[in-house]
């Protein structure tokens, strides 16, 4: 027996070590691919970065002198080569545009995207699933045409209509939430000296700090542009719940439980629903990634200081290692979400496990 | 409708958080009184060092942070002694004395010296970043620096290469490139030899008002005022600028009164914004010109006929009216409203009659202009009433819409045949663009004078060159106010540039405050003389 369990548990290793190899070699055949194409990319677009730094005004020799300390001048391959091996060694180059170290940057602006997208999501859950699920059981319901109407609404408004006008009713005319930036103007002034900032993320920074008014003010900030992407990202979820759900209620095993006297409760959140999760977390996920690489519009109206914002103008004066550090981010968002969701997979579904 | 009990919970529980979270708690809504925040876009600076800065933002920045020898009055924007009490030039017209006012103190404490002075101006020549050419254009190169700038005592020397005009070195030296420096501060943060440029990115080291407290790019900056300043303390003890890149959103923040000042409006917000009672409009003008050139290449665009009948075909005060919505004014002339020989007067209006004769007598049949454009509203929207009023004077016009730093790509490799630019001025000296809209050293392909708007459109400017620089070698500055006058009466009637509008400044601030200078044509933002 003892030796029939040894070699059992070696039986199980060897595949899970393949496994974990073939996930390690994909993120790196992805990152590498992701490197090359964003890198070939900087290249060929027809703006030159230099001019685009030093201005109008500059003479022939200071632009060549820019170019050369920039490393412009070396063959393609060979900037290639050291980018890799920089991003390797957790350098991304330094910023053309504010000679700040890329990495530096982003360590500044992804918490921001972060803190926002996270409370989206869990905003866009907590509606958009039982939303879903309310409209799948009553199907041909007002609540199914409610849930239906506002989703669409949700993917057919212009998401800087629909913050502008968020804005000008909540903050404007209302005055229930905080304006754009991340604080009042006052608080703002006090998080560089008086707030310990652990995370970057300012709802979790000053509640760890024990800062309960610069928490509370940060949440009337945060509250509106959450609730704006939450509502994106309640349509999408709702609408998906809505169909996952009603696949499954359709099933034979749905109707045998119900036969057999089960509580309609028991039938649709325990059974129907555990079945639904599993297309579920990947819609989820993808939501998800889909917000933290950065909602520009809502940022730019919002005046937060995020991931999206940070990549689209630094593209805009053709700043490209804060483009590409920031694209790497992004790529490697999408690849943890995945694995989480894969994860995630094989706790939800025992036929995935094997 | 029957609800499942499960729904109810979580929808009492949403509604419940919802409206715990949308109540409105800690609202600050009305900025600290002692402090003046600024809602701008100022994702344009590169660098706060004032050897390498040269963007509006990071100037407006310094103007607050640094002093120069010789100041602009912000509210008179006339010339006023700074860090220097006095000065004077020497007969042969290539040494210039300065005096440096005793009792000055850096923000660091320590005491300002010639000693400084000399070497905040010799670092901007051995650094050689993009603004150092504005002092570069005295003849100091990183090899002879040392020797033509020298301290004694509490005397600063500069000499020069050649007896410019005397005020063409002090115009220059208001600059924010020659700001002045704390020596020994500064130079304890060298860096690799990089003469502390790393580190002035992020901490200031001036006489300045105000000293910089924090920076973080594309969000924003905090400044505090010093005590015991040389001019008087700053009236408001801190400035907190907040990027605020979207013009809507700033609207909304000065209508609230969640900052006290908005500078990035468009002509929308003006106008909804002029009659709140809570709200100042300040008007005055910036040093931004726009303008039309014409690849002389093509060789349409040297008969002055068609130049003459194309410069009767724009409605210039129709376009500042009702486009540009008072964010330019008419401007005919490549030296902007404030500077040293502008003229203000406007001797081209749209007469479409005039124009036909014109194109008649240039004798060019059925004229195609392709008119490179860059990709935003208000170009567009300029672009498209030319093409217009071109049309009714027999010009057609097409369109070549581009993104920005492809059409300046274009521009400078001299492949557009016409194109709509703005420029503005580098220095607050009329050499500025006196040198690039009428001086073309080398017209050849080759020379890729590409800091020359005159060799970018092919246009070899004849004796005007000359006209232009006798004009900065003058050392009577009434004389040389008459030279400019005469240049830009010339360039404007025979060029193929045809200027039309100057960049008009409309900044939104709440009523109680006061003072608040933006600098002009000429110069900075100016926060210490501001109240609220």
């Amino acid at each position: 027996m003892e030796q029939t369990d040894d070699i059992g548990g070696s039986g199980r290793f060897w595949p899970a070590l393949r496994e974990f190899g073939e996930a390690v070699a994909t993120l790196l055949v992805t990152f590498i691919g992701l490197l090359a194409v964003t890198f070939i990319i900087s290249r060929v677009v027809p703006i030159d970065p230099v001019t685009a730094l030093i201005g109008e005004r500059a003479t022939a020799q200071q632009i060549a002198a820019a170019r050369a300390e920039l490393r412009l001048d070396e063959p393609m391959i060979v900037q290639f080569g050291r980018y890799v091996w920089g991003v390797l060694h957790g350098d991304f180059g330094t910023s053309i545009k504010t000679g700040r170290p890329v990495i530096e940057e982003i360590a500044r602006f992804f918490p921001a995207t972060l803190e926002l997208s996270t409370l989206a999501t869990i905003l866009g859950v907590l509606v958009g699933v039982p939303a879903g699920v309310l409209a799948a059981t009553k199907p041909g319901s007002i609540a199914d045409q409610v849930v239906r109407l506002v989703g669409l609404m949700g993917y057919s408004m212009p998401v800087f209509w629909l913050g502008l006008i968020g804005l000008l009713v909540f903050y404007g005319t209302l005055g229930w939430v905080g304006g754009p930036g991340r604080l009042d103007a006052g608080y703002d002034m006090m998080m560089d000296f008086e707030v310990t900032q652990y995370t970057g993320m300012i709802l979790l920074d000053t509640a760890l700090n024990g800062r309960w008014d610069m928490f509370a003010n940060a949440l009337s900030h945060i509250i509106l542009p959450a609730g704006l992407l939450g509502y994106l990202s309640m349509a999408y979820i709702s609408r998906m719940t809505r169909s996952f759900m009603m696949n499954e209620l359709g099933q034979e095993y749905i109707t045998t439980a119900r036969v057999k006297g089960m509580p309609e409760r028991r039938v649709v959140w325990v059974h129907a629903m555990k079945n639904a999760l599993v297309p579920l977390i990947t819609v989820i996920a993808l939501s998800y990634a889909f917000l933290l690489e950065g909602a520009v519009l809502t940022e730019t109206i919002f005046s937060w200081p995020g991931l999206g914002r940070y990549i689209t103008d630094a593209l805009m004066v053709a700043d490209m290692p804060a483009v590409m550090g920031g694209t790497i981010v992004v790529g490697a968002v999408y690849i943890g979400l995945n694995l989480v969701s894969d994860l995630l997979y094989k706790l939800a579904d025992p036929r995935a496990r094997t | 409708m029957k609800f499942d009990p499960t729904f109810r919970r979580v929808g009492v529980a949403f509604l419940s958080g919802l409206l715990l979270t949308a109540s409105p708690v800690a609202l600050l809504a009305e900025t600290p009184a002692d402090t003046l925040v600024v809602a701008d876009a100022i994702d344009d600076i590169v660098s706060l060092d004032p050897a390498e800065a040269y963007e509006f933002s990071g100037l407006d920045l310094n103007n607050n942070t640094y002093d120069g020898l010789i100041e602009i009055d912000p509210a008179t924007l006339g010339m006023v002694p700074g860090l220097a009490e006095s000065w004077s030039v020497a007969d042969d017209g290539t040494t210039y004395t300065f005096k440096m006012r005793p009792g000055v103190t850096f923000s660091s404490g320590n005491p300002l010296r010639a000693e400084d002075a000399a070497w905040s101006l010799q670092r901007v020549i051995k650094l050689n970043k993009t603004p150092a050419f504005i002092l570069g254009q005295f003849g100091w190169t990183p090899e002879n620096v040392d020797q033509m700038i020298t301290a004694d005592g509490d005397t600063l020397t500069l000499k020069t290469d050649k007896a410019y005009a005397p005020t063409f070195l002090y115009n220059c030296l208001t600059a924010g490139v020659a700001e002045i420096l704390d020596k020994e501060t500064v130079s304890q943060h060298d860096a690799g030899g990089d003469m502390g440029n790393a580190w002035l990115n992020e901490n200031s080291a001036g006489t300045g008002a105000y000293v910089l407290k924090s920076y973080k790019p594309k969000e924003g900056y905090l400044l505090e005022a010093r005590k015991g300043h040389w001019r008087g303390d700053a009236k408001i003890a801190k400035v907190l600028m907040r990027h605020t890149p979207e013009a809507a959103t700033q609207r909304l923040q000065i209508e609230k009164g969640d900052v006290d000042v908005a500078r990035t409006l468009t002509p929308v917000d003006i106008e909804g914004l002029t009659g709140n009672k809570d709200v100042t409009l300040q008007h005055d003008v910036g040093g931004q010109l726009f303008y039309l050139s014409f690849n002389q290449k093509n060789e349409n665009y040297k008969n002055q006929k068609f130049l003459d009948a194309m410069r009767w075909a724009i409605d210039y005060q129709g376009v500042a009216d009702t486009i540009m919505k008072g964010t330019a004014i008419v401007h005919q002339s490549f030296l902007p409203q404030g500077y040293l020989g502008a003229l203000d007067d406007q001797p081209y209006k749209l007469d479409v009659e005039k124009a036909k004769a014109l194109l008649a007598e240039s004798g060019i049949k059925d004229p195609m202009v392709t008119l490179s454009v860059r990709n935003s509203a208000d170009r567009m929207d300029l672009a498209q009433s030319i093409q217009n009023t071109f049309g009714q004077a027999g010009i057609k016009v097409e369109l070549k819409v581009g993104e920005g730093a492809e059409q300046l790509k274009e521009y400078r490799a001299r492949l557009h045949d016409a194109t709509l630019q703005t420029w503005g001025p580098d220095y607050p000296d009329p050499n500025t663009n006196s040198s690039t809209f009428a001086e073309n050293p080398d017209n050849a392909d080759e020379a890729k004078n590409t800091g020359y708007l005159a060799w970018r459109n092919a246009y070899d400017p004849g004796d005007m060159k000359a006209k232009s620089q006798a004009a900065v070698m003058e050392r009577d500055p009434d004389k040389r106010k008459a030279m400019y006058e005469e240049i830009e009466k010339e360039h404007r009637s025979t060029s193929p540039f045809i200027l039309m509008l100057q960049q008009a400044r409309n900044t939104a601030l709440r009523s109680n405050v006061k003072d608040f200078y933006t600098g002009g044509a000429i110069d900075s933002a100016a926060y210490w003389l501001a109240t609220k």
